[in-house]
């Protein structure tokens, strides 16, 4: 099974803490970290085209850090992921892409934020038809188009 | 050996679909050999709960990043805009925020107003007939009377203003600046077979209701019915020609990728300011050394982007967020020239609705105002749902150092030379764009916006690829004549936006739609001597 996975086991511990790091879990919104299993079980599986930036940066961060980042002081660990997104380039974006993208499609997370656990197709959405009568005063001050010869 | 066909159309793209319908009631053997194919609207991003994390990948607007089969690659290292488009039955229409203003009856006299740049040798008037079809046919919808644009007649009735739109217009009103619902190809009712907008949010990455005006919907069933042949995952490599210097036919590759010859009578070009040029270069012979119809030099010089100088902040109120198409309303308060402000030319002024929960952590996250960390939800909460846009589109001039090449590298799936764009952003447009930042955070502020961000440029924002085969009276300044007839090669015609002299400030697929459904009206009106 887990020659299945697109990242070894010391990336995807990696890639748990350094999701926590970015997004923890939060009593005061009722949400989960981003290094919660439901949201790194879909990392992984829609990794996809994005496995070789990902599996690239958190091989940076591996030698940013020396060991399993995990396993560093507070301080330590907070000077390496300082020291990752400044030298860690694309690879870097995406990997904290990839742990946005997956974070805000979570159900428990779009709960939180007050968003449907729906695609936009094909319900939609409803629009307010708003007060045209802002429009007014553009009326009234009229204009022209430049003339041409 | 295949029959030859009457016309030959290269793209099945606005211009290519616009084109091959007009010209279908001349009952005449039309083709259209387009390298994509049939887009199926459930596949759409947002029949999808991961409809946004799409756009980073299969469903980007980079063709670079997409890498399609159906996709060529582009090299725009040397570029701070990026060059974006889709291929596919319909082209960049299926891809598109379907904002549908049309060039002022000025920008095609720029170089009488304001001494730059050339005049087209067609006027606004030449288009007007051409406008009007195409609005019908695409389905716009908008609000007539705009006293600071041309007139139009949209068929429907504007977007709603929606939470965003009011929030724009208060602040605009407040400045006494101009602002007006958009023109735009979004259905706010059912028309002609399309069901109305339900707001499903980003219109760009196509829309799976079908409310969005893209050919493959529009004009493509028209012309097929009509008796256009359309063939698909066929991608064109070169125009050939005969002994006397007429285009005889292209060579293609089929679906199968296998190389095909094509004879034609006719040969029109629909595959925009990249493509065409590139198509223009790779079609070189020895009769035409430097590409086909370059006598001139300037296949592929004068690319014009538009550089979009974009502000935006977040105000306290809700806005539209992702639950609605993504423009809505325009200004034109600085779209002529006045030289007060220290650049000639002017800029167009979409306004942004807002952005989608995963389009905006990762967006702010790169812009450093959505921290890592402790803090991160209850910065989101201040972002999500919350964001204002005020986007430029400023006027690009033609320069010849701006262009579109071969790169002598890089080539796609079936060996073709790929486009190399080389690119700067000149110094009026730097100046336009600062003009256009410093009136957006005015507009933002009175808005009552904060943690304001630019992209200036916006650099996936080469959407608008033009100038790149100018028209013109004169063979020696231009590629092709004032109907669309390349100089070179009497039975070649380009129909796209590289037949642009200049760009004016806004969106151009009204424009180009319109110049296409003229040249075929051209060409009708001369059919008995085409080619003289």
């Amino acid at each position: 099974m887990s020659d299945q996975l697109p990242l070894t086991p010391r990336q995807r511990q990696d890639l748990s803490t350094i999701a926590a790091m970015i997004v923890p879990a939060s009593d005061e919104y009722k949400v989960p970290g981003a290094d919660d299993p439901e949201i790194q079980a879909d990392m992984l599986a829609t990794l996809g085209r994005d496995t070789k930036q990902v599996a690239a940066a958190l091989d940076h961060l591996a030698r940013l850090a020396g060991m399993p980042l995990a396993d560093l002081e507070p301080a330590a660990r907070d000077g390496v992921v300082q020291q990752f997104r400044i030298s860690g380039g694309v690879a870097a974006a995406t990997l904290v892409r990839v742990v946005l993208q997956c974070y805000y499609r979570d159900d428990r997370v779009l709960r939180s934020l007050g968003l449907e656990l729906r695609a936009p197709f094909p319900k939609g959405h409803v629009l307010p038809d708003g007060d045209w009568s802002l429009l007014d005063p553009v009326k009234a001050r009229g204009g022209s188009l430049r003339r041409t010869p | 050996m295949k029959d030859p066909v009457d016309v030959l159309i290269i793209g099945a793209g606005a211009s290519g679909a616009a084109v091959a319908w007009s010209l279908a009631e001349t009952k005449m053997h039309i083709l259209c050999l387009e390298q994509g194919g049939w887009m199926n609207p459930a596949e759409y991003p947002s029949t999808g709960r991961d409809w946004e994390a799409k756009f980073y990948g299969e469903w980007s607007s980079s063709p670079n990043v997409r890498g399609r089969p159906e996709d060529y690659p582009i090299n725009d290292d040397n570029s701070p805009i990026k060059v974006v488009n889709y291929n596919a039955v319909g082209g960049s229409t299926v891809m598109y925020t379907a904002h549908w203003p049309r060039l002022h009856p000025s920008d095609f006299k720029v170089k009488t107003l304001d001494g730059v740049a050339d005049d087209w040798p067609i006027d606004y008037d030449a288009l007007t007939p051409f406008f009007e079809e195409n609005d019908r046919m695409m389905g716009t919808s908008g609000l007539s009377g705009d006293p600071l644009s041309p007139l139009t007649h949209p068929p429907m009735p504007q977007q709603p203003l929606g939470l965003s739109g009011a929030i724009i217009a208060k602040a605009m009103n407040k400045l006494g600046w101009h602002w007006w619902p958009s023109d735009t190809t979004v259905a706010t009712m059912d028309y002609e077979g399309r069901a109305r907008c339900i707001n499903l949010g980003h219109c760009t990455p196509a829309c799976a209701q079908g409310a969005k005006a893209s050919t493959d919907i529009t004009y493509w069933p028209h012309a097929i019915r009509a008796g256009v042949e359309l063939r698909t995952h066929c991608r064109v490599r070169e125009i050939t020609t005969d002994d006397n210097g007429m285009a005889s036919g292209v060579v293609y590759y089929d679906k199968d990728g296998i190389e095909q010859f094509q004879p034609a009578h006719v040969v029109i070009i629909a595959c925009n300011g990249v493509g065409t040029p590139r198509l223009l270069l790779n079609s070189a012979s020895g009769r035409f050394p430097n590409g086909l119809a370059n006598s001139s030099g300037l296949v592929g010089k004068n690319l014009m982007f538009h550089p979009y100088a974009q502000i935006y902040g977040y105000v306290k109120e809700p806005t539209d967020s992702n639950r609605a198409p993504p423009t809505c309303l325009w200004s034109k308060q600085w779209y002529d020239t006045d030289l007060s402000r220290g650049f000639v030319r002017g800029y167009g002024v979409q306004f942004v609705r807002g952005a989608g929960p995963v389009f905006e952590a990762v967006v702010s996250e790169q812009k450093g105002i959505l921290p890592w960390g402790e803090d991160h939800h209850r910065v989101f909460r201040k972002l999500n749902g919350h964001r204002l846009g005020f986007s430029a589109i400023c006027e690009d001039l033609p320069e010849e150092h701006n262009r579109v090449t071969l790169d002598p590298v890089l080539k796609d799936s079936h060996g073709i030379p790929a486009p190399k764009v080389d690119y700067t952003i000149s110094e009026n447009s730097r100046k336009m764009m600062e003009h256009a930042l410093a009136r957006g955070r005015e507009f933002l502020e009175t808005a009552g916006a904060s943690d304001i961000c630019v992209n200036s440029p916006i650099p996936w924002g080469g959407w608008h690829l033009l100038g790149t085969a100018r028209m013109g009276t004169d063979p020696e300044r231009s590629v092709v004549n004032e109907w669309g007839r390349t100089h070179d090669v009497k039975n070649l015609f380009i129909v796209d936006g590289s037949i642009f002299v200049t760009s004016g400030g806004v969106n151009p697929t009204s424009t180009i739609q319109a110049l296409a459904l003229y040249i075929a009206d051209q060409m009708k009106q001369r059919l008995a001597n085409l080619f003289d």
